[in-house]
């Protein structure tokens, strides 16, 4: 569960973040639209804590994460845009990295790893060097390390960019199973279909604020649309140009 | 130990050592640096040292003219080949290099010394060809011996005592002891381990900080429940334990290598046998954790893993300021230089290869002041993970 309360951030002159408030309920996905620098990356960094909010409040399982980043991060999962691995480890060894730093270990940790090199379709090339593979190995790689510890918030950040069509399919599926476990997944996107594809609710970001939010019902409702796109596009115009 | 601080520790020395490039810089480059220094050295020694004793091979023009000054040289190990030409065509086979030097004497030579004139003779040398530099001072060392018999026996013959035309007798006494005098040349070593040193743990510490964050693994590790001085502080000690190893092999080439050295011609000893590599590794060692501190500060600041490799090849010729700086001043060790990092390391090493004896307070001193820093180093390094600029 997860709860954004009035989060704005200042990079210099640039505001990135004016006044964002949503919540992602457990046993749900919710989805974090909005055009290229709406401030979807900001506010999930601020969730997970590397930025720091001007003013606002955020609760992870009603851990505050201002207060007690430590113990907000034990229980989420994260997905970074553009994530990394370490080039010169394999697959498993990069998990395994993970879940030691999770302080998992021994026969326990080693299950779990070969748990989600079995669910996530891993096995193939679990044990080859990371530097050769391609967007989709690593990606999922990257997120059986956001899983080890099995926590109750998934965030994941654009985690489409850059996948063929299989790959975003078999993390699609991904994502619905986290769901059905009873986790509370929030992701971020900058393409309707694919939010539309899965989420239960929708928040529309655009200049730092949030423009519209609801179920994919409610918001074809409220901007009188049937075309999820043309619901987007009218949430963005509502809120106007970006602000400095 | 904290589990975390283990977990980044055991990642980074694993995934690092897989890394052909760290692994070069580590192995190879304190395996080579040693070596490359004792052949340059000999290199050196040995030409320095060449024509002292063996015999010299010396072109002379006009030798018939002076049979008596010839048959001296002959008798001082000098083999005389009388040259046909004239000095003109002696003079451009100097400069051309078929000749390294030649010796030209007046045809009156024999007339003007019976006559007490002074007599000109040449050598013709081109001084910029160094090998031949020892053979010159041979030369004219030797034609001065001559010329003092000479003078000596002009004296006699009107009845005075040569002796009064030397009113000085200088004696230089050398106090320095033979592996004193190598000392100047073995200082230089101290900047071979320390440059080895940093060299080994360069590469990871760029890998570990610049470059982790530009292969985009930084951010997921900065949103694990883990404090970010575990993470910075593995790291360092990654580095460190790479750093120490370089050292250990760079200080193992040397001791092997050293004994090549022509050194004792010289009337110089090389103290460099296990027990002075064995401690000079351990007042070298708390340099690791200063370097390794250092060049993670450093390259963390940095944007790029290129923009971090162009400021540590900077940061490695640090530790050389301090070590310069006391050669200029010629330094003698002192409690208070003890608190230089680098320095202190250096003429404690300095010290060791003279065999001189070493205060355990300098050595205190030293490993206190150094390790002091180090830690300075690493809480900076900790505030600047702390940062949120860190991931931009």
């Amino acid at each position: 569960m997860i709860v954004v309360d009035g989060l704005a951030k200042r990079f210099g002159n640039v505001a990135a973040l004016r006044s964002i408030s949503f919540s992602a309920a457990n046993g749900q996905i919710t989805g974090l639209l909005g055009p290229n620098g709406a401030g979807k990356s900001t506010t999930l960094r601020a969730l997970y804590t590397v930025l720091k909010p001007d003013s606002g409040r955020a609760h992870i399982d009603t851990i505050n994460v201002i207060e007690n980043p430590l113990a907000a991060r034990s229980r989420i999962g994260i997905l970074p845009h553009g994530v990394g691995l370490s080039q010169h480890l394999t697959g498993r060894a990069n998990i395994r990295y993970f879940g030691r730093l999770q302080g998992l270990n021994g026969p326990s940790l080693e299950e779990r790893i070969e748990q989600l090199i079995q669910q996530l379709d891993i096995h193939s090339f679990a044990d080859r060097k990371a530097k050769g593979y391609s967007q989709g190995q690593k990606t999922k790689v990257a997120l059986a390390q956001a899983l080890v510890h099995e926590p109750p918030n998934v965030i994941l950040d654009e985690p489409t960019n850059g996948l063929d069509v299989m790959t975003t399919r078999a993390l699609r599926e991904e994502i619905l199973t986290l769901k059905q476990t009873g986790k509370c997944v929030l992701f971020s996107s900058h393409v309707m279909q694919e939010v539309a594809a899965v989420c239960d609710e929708i928040v529309i970001l655009a200049a730092g604020l949030v423009a519209a939010c609801g179920t994919p019902d409610q918001l074809r409702e409220q901007f009188g649309h049937d075309d999820l796109e043309e619901v987007f596009v009218a949430a963005i115009r509502s809120v106007g140009e970006p602000q400095t | 130990m904290n589990n975390a601080f283990r977990a980044v520790f055991i990642k980074e020395m694993v995934a690092n050592f897989r890394d052909h490039r760290t692994l070069m810089s580590a192995l190879l480059g304190p395996l080579l640096a040693p070596l490359v220094f004792v052949v340059a050295i000999n290199f050196e020694l040995s030409r320095a040292l060449d024509g002292s004793e063996n015999s010299l091979e010396l072109p002379v023009l006009g030798s018939e003219a002076a049979p008596t000054l010839i048959s001296f040289l002959e008798q001082e190990n000098i083999s005389i080949h009388p040259i046909t030409k004239d000095r003109a065509d002696t003079l451009a086979a100097v400069d051309k290099g078929s000749l390294d030097l030649a010796l030209v004497i007046p045809k009156d030579f024999g007339t003007q010394l019976r006559s007490n004139q002074p007599v000109r003779l040449e050598i013709i040398v081109d001084l910029s060809n160094t090998k031949v530099h020892a053979q010159v001072t041979r030369m004219r060392s030797l034609l001065r011996a001559w010329e003092q018999q000479i003078s000596a026996l002009r004296l006699v013959s009107r009845g005075i005592n040569p002796v009064i035309t030397h009113p000085l007798l200088i004696d230089e006494i050398d106090t320095s002891t033979p592996s004193g005098r190598s000392a100047v040349i073995l200082g230089m070593l101290t900047y071979l381990f320390l440059l080895a040193m940093l060299m080994g743990g360069m590469y990871l510490c760029i890998d570990t900080t610049a470059g982790e964050r530009e292969r985009g693994e930084l951010e997921p590790l900065l949103a694990l429940p883990i404090s970010r001085s575990n993470l910075v502080v593995g790291k360092i000690a990654a580095g460190s334990m790479y750093m120490l190893a370089s050292l250990a092999i760079s200080l193992l080439t040397c001791m092997i290598a050293l004994p090549f050295l022509p050194l004792e011609k010289l009337g110089m000893n090389a103290n460099f046998g296990p027990a002075v590599a064995i401690s000079a590794w351990f007042i070298l060692a708390p340099f690791a954790l200063l370097g390794s501190s250092l060049m993670t500060i450093v390259a963390s600041l940095t944007k790029s893993y290129k923009e971090a490799q162009t400021y540590l090849s900077f940061v490695i010729l640090l530790p050389t300021l301090p070590i310069l700086i006391a050669a200029l001043m010629t330094l003698r060790p002192s409690p208070e230089l003890m608190l230089v990092p680098s320095l202190s390391q250096h003429l404690l090493i300095t010290e060791l290869i003279k065999s001189h004896p070493i205060e355990p307070l300098w050595v205190v001193i030293s490993v206190g002041s150094t390790l002091l820093s180090s830690l300075a180093l690493v809480w900076v390094a900790v505030r600047a993970y702390r940062r949120e600029g860190i991931l931009i």
